[in-house]
Protein backbone atom coordinates (compact mmCIF):
# COMPACT_ATOMS: atom_id res chain seq x y z
CA UNK A 1 0.00 0.00 0.00
CA UNK A 2 1.82 3.11 -1.45
CA UNK A 3 1.56 6.60 0.76
CA UNK A 4 -0.91 7.74 -1.55
CA UNK A 5 -3.53 5.13 -0.81
CA UNK A 6 -3.04 5.87 3.05
CA UNK A 7 -3.52 9.28 2.83
CA UNK A 8 -6.47 8.66 0.98
CA UNK A 9 -8.35 6.09 3.43
CA UNK A 10 -7.30 8.43 6.05
CA UNK A 11 -8.50 11.59 4.73
CA UNK A 12 -11.73 9.30 3.48
CA UNK A 13 -12.22 8.16 7.03
CA UNK A 14 -11.80 11.66 8.65
CA UNK A 15 -14.18 13.23 6.18
CA UNK A 16 -16.81 10.49 6.58
CA UNK A 17 -16.87 10.71 10.18
CA UNK A 18 -16.85 14.53 10.76
CA UNK A 19 -19.95 14.22 8.47
CA UNK A 20 -21.42 12.31 10.37
CA UNK A 21 -20.45 14.26 13.99
CA UNK A 22 -22.63 17.39 11.63
CA UNK A 23 -25.52 15.38 12.46
CA UNK A 24 -25.12 13.85 15.54
CA UNK A 25 -24.15 17.40 16.90
CA UNK A 26 -26.82 18.97 19.04
CA UNK A 27 -24.86 22.21 19.18
CA UNK A 28 -25.36 24.05 16.05
CA UNK A 29 -21.94 25.33 16.20
CA UNK A 30 -20.15 21.94 17.02
CA UNK A 31 -22.25 21.59 13.83
CA UNK A 32 -20.67 24.00 11.82
CA UNK A 33 -17.22 23.10 13.03
CA UNK A 34 -17.39 19.92 12.44
CA UNK A 35 -18.23 20.73 8.47
CA UNK A 36 -15.28 23.06 8.59
CA UNK A 37 -13.10 20.04 9.26
CA UNK A 38 -15.44 17.90 6.75
CA UNK A 39 -14.31 20.70 4.36
CA UNK A 40 -10.41 20.43 4.79
CA UNK A 41 -10.68 16.79 4.41
CA UNK A 42 -12.44 17.20 0.75
CA UNK A 43 -9.34 19.94 0.20
CA UNK A 44 -7.01 17.38 1.36
CA UNK A 45 -8.11 14.84 -1.47
CA UNK A 46 -8.40 17.73 -4.28
CA UNK A 47 -4.71 18.15 -3.47
CA UNK A 48 -4.02 14.60 -3.65
CA UNK A 49 -5.89 14.38 -7.13
CA UNK A 50 -3.69 17.39 -7.77
CA UNK A 51 -6.67 19.84 -7.90
CA UNK A 52 -4.37 22.82 -6.33
CA UNK A 53 -6.58 25.45 -7.23
CA UNK A 54 -9.61 23.76 -6.32
CA UNK A 55 -8.09 23.08 -2.98
CA UNK A 56 -7.68 26.86 -2.56
CA UNK A 57 -10.49 27.77 -3.48
CA UNK A 58 -12.25 25.42 -1.25
CA UNK A 59 -10.89 26.57 1.91
CA UNK A 60 -10.82 29.91 0.98
CA UNK A 61 -14.51 30.10 -0.31
CA UNK A 62 -16.42 27.49 1.83
CA UNK A 63 -14.26 27.02 5.08
CA UNK A 64 -13.68 30.74 5.11
CA UNK A 65 -16.55 32.20 4.04
CA UNK A 66 -19.47 30.62 4.00
CA UNK A 67 -19.03 28.39 7.14
CA UNK A 68 -18.24 32.14 8.76
CA UNK A 69 -21.27 33.39 7.69
CA UNK A 70 -23.01 30.58 8.81
CA UNK A 71 -21.38 31.21 12.64
CA UNK A 72 -22.58 34.72 12.45
CA UNK A 73 -26.03 33.46 11.94
CA UNK A 74 -25.95 31.08 14.52
CA UNK A 75 -24.54 33.56 17.05
CA UNK A 76 -26.30 36.34 16.22
CA UNK A 77 -29.81 34.40 16.48
CA UNK A 78 -28.53 32.85 20.45
CA UNK A 79 -30.43 29.73 19.88
CA UNK A 80 -30.19 27.63 22.96
CA UNK A 81 -28.64 24.34 22.87
CA UNK A 82 -31.30 22.53 23.80
CA UNK A 83 -33.75 24.65 21.80
CA UNK A 84 -34.18 22.38 18.57
CA UNK A 85 -37.48 20.21 19.13
CA UNK A 86 -36.18 16.63 18.23
CA UNK A 87 -38.07 14.96 15.92
CA UNK A 88 -39.97 12.33 16.71
CA UNK A 89 -37.72 8.45 16.37
CA UNK A 90 -40.29 7.13 13.97
CA UNK A 91 -39.43 10.51 11.45
CA UNK A 92 -35.62 9.77 12.12
CA UNK A 93 -35.58 6.34 11.63
CA UNK A 94 -37.84 6.61 7.88
CA UNK A 95 -35.06 9.44 7.37
CA UNK A 96 -32.00 6.90 8.32
CA UNK A 97 -33.96 4.12 6.32
CA UNK A 98 -34.30 6.01 2.99
CA UNK A 99 -30.68 7.60 3.10
CA UNK A 100 -29.47 3.91 3.51
CA UNK A 101 -31.27 2.16 1.29
CA UNK A 102 -30.36 5.42 -1.79
CA UNK A 103 -26.68 3.96 -0.63
CA UNK A 104 -27.06 0.36 -1.01
CA UNK A 105 -29.14 1.00 -4.37
CA UNK A 106 -26.74 3.35 -5.36
CA UNK A 107 -23.56 0.78 -4.44
CA UNK A 108 -24.68 -1.72 -6.05
CA UNK A 109 -25.27 -0.24 -9.19
CA UNK A 110 -21.53 1.12 -9.13
CA UNK A 111 -20.05 -2.26 -8.35
CA UNK A 112 -22.44 -3.96 -11.13
CA UNK A 113 -21.53 -1.47 -13.74
CA UNK A 114 -18.64 -2.81 -16.30
CA UNK A 115 -17.92 0.37 -18.36
CA UNK A 116 -15.92 2.02 -14.73
CA UNK A 117 -15.26 -1.54 -13.48
CA UNK A 118 -10.91 -1.11 -14.46
CA UNK A 119 -10.69 3.23 -14.70
CA UNK A 120 -8.04 4.38 -12.36
CA UNK A 121 -7.80 8.12 -11.35
CA UNK A 122 -4.87 9.82 -11.91
CA UNK A 123 -3.26 10.90 -8.50
CA UNK A 124 -0.63 13.37 -7.74
CA UNK A 125 0.27 14.20 -11.65
CA UNK A 126 -1.51 15.85 -14.61
CA UNK A 127 -1.45 19.41 -14.64
CA UNK A 128 -4.87 20.13 -15.33
CA UNK A 129 -5.88 21.34 -11.97
CA UNK A 130 -3.42 24.04 -11.79
CA UNK A 131 -3.70 27.30 -11.96
CA UNK A 132 -2.35 28.46 -15.48
CA UNK A 133 -4.57 25.84 -17.46
CA UNK A 134 -7.55 26.77 -15.72
CA UNK A 135 -7.13 30.19 -15.95
CA UNK A 136 -6.66 30.28 -19.73
CA UNK A 137 -9.35 28.08 -20.34
CA UNK A 138 -11.57 30.09 -17.90
CA UNK A 139 -10.71 33.46 -19.63
CA UNK A 140 -10.83 31.66 -23.49
CA UNK A 141 -14.04 29.00 -23.30
CA UNK A 142 -15.71 30.03 -20.17
CA UNK A 143 -15.70 34.02 -20.16
CA UNK A 144 -19.47 33.93 -20.63
CA UNK A 145 -20.42 31.99 -18.00
CA UNK A 146 -17.52 33.93 -15.93
CA UNK A 147 -19.28 37.51 -16.60
CA UNK A 148 -22.87 36.14 -16.20
CA UNK A 149 -21.25 34.89 -12.74
CA UNK A 150 -20.64 38.09 -12.15
CA UNK A 151 -24.15 39.03 -12.28
CA UNK A 152 -25.26 36.60 -10.17
CA UNK A 153 -23.12 37.73 -7.36
CA UNK A 154 -24.71 41.36 -8.36
CA UNK A 155 -27.87 39.96 -8.11
CA UNK A 156 -27.55 37.60 -4.90
CA UNK A 157 -26.37 40.74 -3.38
CA UNK A 158 -28.86 42.88 -3.57
CA UNK A 159 -31.42 40.21 -2.85
CA UNK A 160 -29.66 39.37 0.09
CA UNK A 161 -29.37 42.98 1.15
CA UNK A 162 -33.41 43.93 0.35
CA UNK A 163 -33.99 40.78 2.10
CA UNK A 164 -31.77 41.33 4.90
CA UNK A 165 -33.70 44.81 5.37
CA UNK A 166 -37.85 44.06 5.48
CA UNK B 1 -6.69 4.54 -7.20
CA UNK B 2 -9.90 2.67 -8.86
CA UNK B 3 -12.71 5.24 -9.39
CA UNK B 4 -15.05 3.17 -7.66
CA UNK B 5 -13.45 3.66 -4.03
CA UNK B 6 -14.40 8.07 -4.91
CA UNK B 7 -17.49 7.35 -6.07
CA UNK B 8 -18.43 5.24 -2.92
CA UNK B 9 -17.16 7.86 -0.78
CA UNK B 10 -18.90 10.55 -2.41
CA UNK B 11 -22.24 8.51 -2.18
CA UNK B 12 -21.34 8.04 1.46
CA UNK B 13 -21.07 11.62 2.26
CA UNK B 14 -24.45 12.57 -0.22
CA UNK B 15 -26.50 9.88 1.73
CA UNK B 16 -24.89 11.31 4.97
CA UNK B 17 -26.26 14.77 3.79
CA UNK B 18 -29.56 13.17 2.65
CA UNK B 19 -29.81 12.10 6.52
CA UNK B 20 -29.24 15.37 7.63
CA UNK B 21 -31.95 16.75 5.58
CA UNK B 22 -34.27 14.28 6.35
CA UNK B 23 -34.07 13.91 10.44
CA UNK B 24 -32.87 17.65 11.61
CA UNK B 25 -35.62 20.26 12.20
CA UNK B 26 -32.91 23.23 12.43
CA UNK B 27 -32.80 24.74 8.94
CA UNK B 28 -29.68 26.01 9.10
CA UNK B 29 -28.43 22.57 9.91
CA UNK B 30 -30.48 21.58 7.22
CA UNK B 31 -29.00 23.97 5.15
CA UNK B 32 -25.34 22.95 6.10
CA UNK B 33 -26.42 19.21 4.79
CA UNK B 34 -27.14 20.77 1.36
CA UNK B 35 -23.91 22.32 1.39
CA UNK B 36 -21.96 18.92 2.49
CA UNK B 37 -24.30 17.09 -0.35
CA UNK B 38 -22.96 19.71 -2.88
CA UNK B 39 -19.26 18.88 -1.62
CA UNK B 40 -19.79 15.74 -2.12
CA UNK B 41 -20.69 16.58 -5.87
CA UNK B 42 -17.93 18.54 -6.47
CA UNK B 43 -15.64 15.71 -5.17
CA UNK B 44 -16.81 13.26 -7.91
CA UNK B 45 -16.97 15.42 -10.65
CA UNK B 46 -12.92 16.20 -10.19
CA UNK B 47 -12.49 12.66 -9.74
CA UNK B 48 -14.29 11.70 -13.05
CA UNK B 49 -11.90 14.55 -14.39
CA UNK B 50 -9.14 13.34 -13.43
CA UNK B 51 -10.05 9.72 -14.72
CA UNK B 52 -10.62 11.20 -18.04
CA UNK B 53 -7.42 13.21 -18.12
CA UNK B 54 -5.70 10.31 -17.38
CA UNK B 55 -7.11 8.26 -20.20
CA UNK B 56 -6.62 10.92 -22.44
CA UNK B 57 -2.63 11.28 -21.45
CA UNK B 58 -1.60 8.08 -22.85
CA UNK B 59 -2.70 9.24 -26.59
CA UNK B 60 -1.61 13.00 -26.26
CA UNK B 61 0.99 14.35 -24.09
CA UNK B 62 0.05 17.72 -23.49
CA UNK B 63 -3.70 17.54 -23.46
CA UNK B 64 -5.99 19.50 -21.43
CA UNK B 65 -8.71 17.00 -21.54
CA UNK B 66 -10.92 16.85 -18.80
CA UNK B 67 -10.48 20.86 -17.44
CA UNK B 68 -14.11 21.43 -18.25
CA UNK B 69 -15.11 19.52 -14.78
CA UNK B 70 -13.30 21.58 -12.93
CA UNK B 71 -14.22 24.39 -14.21
CA UNK B 72 -17.61 23.02 -13.67
CA UNK B 73 -17.02 22.72 -9.97
CA UNK B 74 -15.75 26.69 -9.86
CA UNK B 75 -18.92 27.42 -10.97
CA UNK B 76 -20.50 25.30 -8.83
CA UNK B 77 -18.88 27.24 -5.97
CA UNK B 78 -19.73 30.27 -7.33
CA UNK B 79 -23.88 29.49 -7.09
CA UNK B 80 -22.92 27.84 -3.26
CA UNK B 81 -21.64 31.29 -2.45
CA UNK B 82 -24.62 33.41 -3.89
CA UNK B 83 -26.74 30.28 -2.98
CA UNK B 84 -25.99 30.58 1.10
CA UNK B 85 -25.65 34.40 1.36
CA UNK B 86 -29.73 34.43 0.06
CA UNK B 87 -30.62 31.65 2.10
CA UNK B 88 -29.00 32.55 4.85
CA UNK B 89 -31.21 35.94 4.73
CA UNK B 90 -34.18 34.31 4.13
CA UNK B 91 -33.51 32.24 7.46
CA UNK B 92 -32.51 35.36 9.47
CA UNK B 93 -35.65 37.02 7.95
CA UNK B 94 -37.75 33.69 8.97
CA UNK B 95 -36.38 33.77 12.61
CA UNK B 96 -37.38 37.44 12.96
CA UNK B 97 -41.06 36.34 12.13
CA UNK B 98 -41.10 33.63 14.27
CA UNK B 99 -38.26 33.67 16.53
CA UNK B 100 -37.56 30.47 15.30
CA UNK B 101 -35.73 28.38 13.11
CA UNK B 102 -37.46 25.00 13.42
CA UNK B 103 -38.93 24.28 9.51
CA UNK B 104 -42.36 22.82 11.18
CA UNK B 105 -43.27 25.99 11.59
CA UNK B 106 -43.06 26.72 7.45
CA UNK B 107 -46.17 24.76 7.02
CA UNK B 108 -48.45 27.43 6.53
CA UNK B 109 -48.62 26.85 2.44
CA UNK B 110 -50.19 23.42 3.15
CA UNK B 111 -53.72 24.44 3.37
Amino acid sequence: MSTVDILFYLLSAFAIVSATMVLISKNPIHSVLWLILVFFAISGHYILLNAQFLAIVNIIVYAGAIMVLFLFVIMLMNIKKDAEPQKQLLVKLTGVVAAGSLLTLLIAVVKQTTQIQDKQVLLKEGSIGLIHPLGQALFTDYVIPFEISSVLFLSAMVGAVIIGKK
Amino acid sequence: MSIQYYIILCLTLFSIGVVGVLTRRNAIIVFMCIELMLNAVNLLLVAFSKMYHGAALQSAANTTAGIDAQIFVFFIMVVAAAEVSVGLAIIVMMYRNTHSVDINFLNRLKN
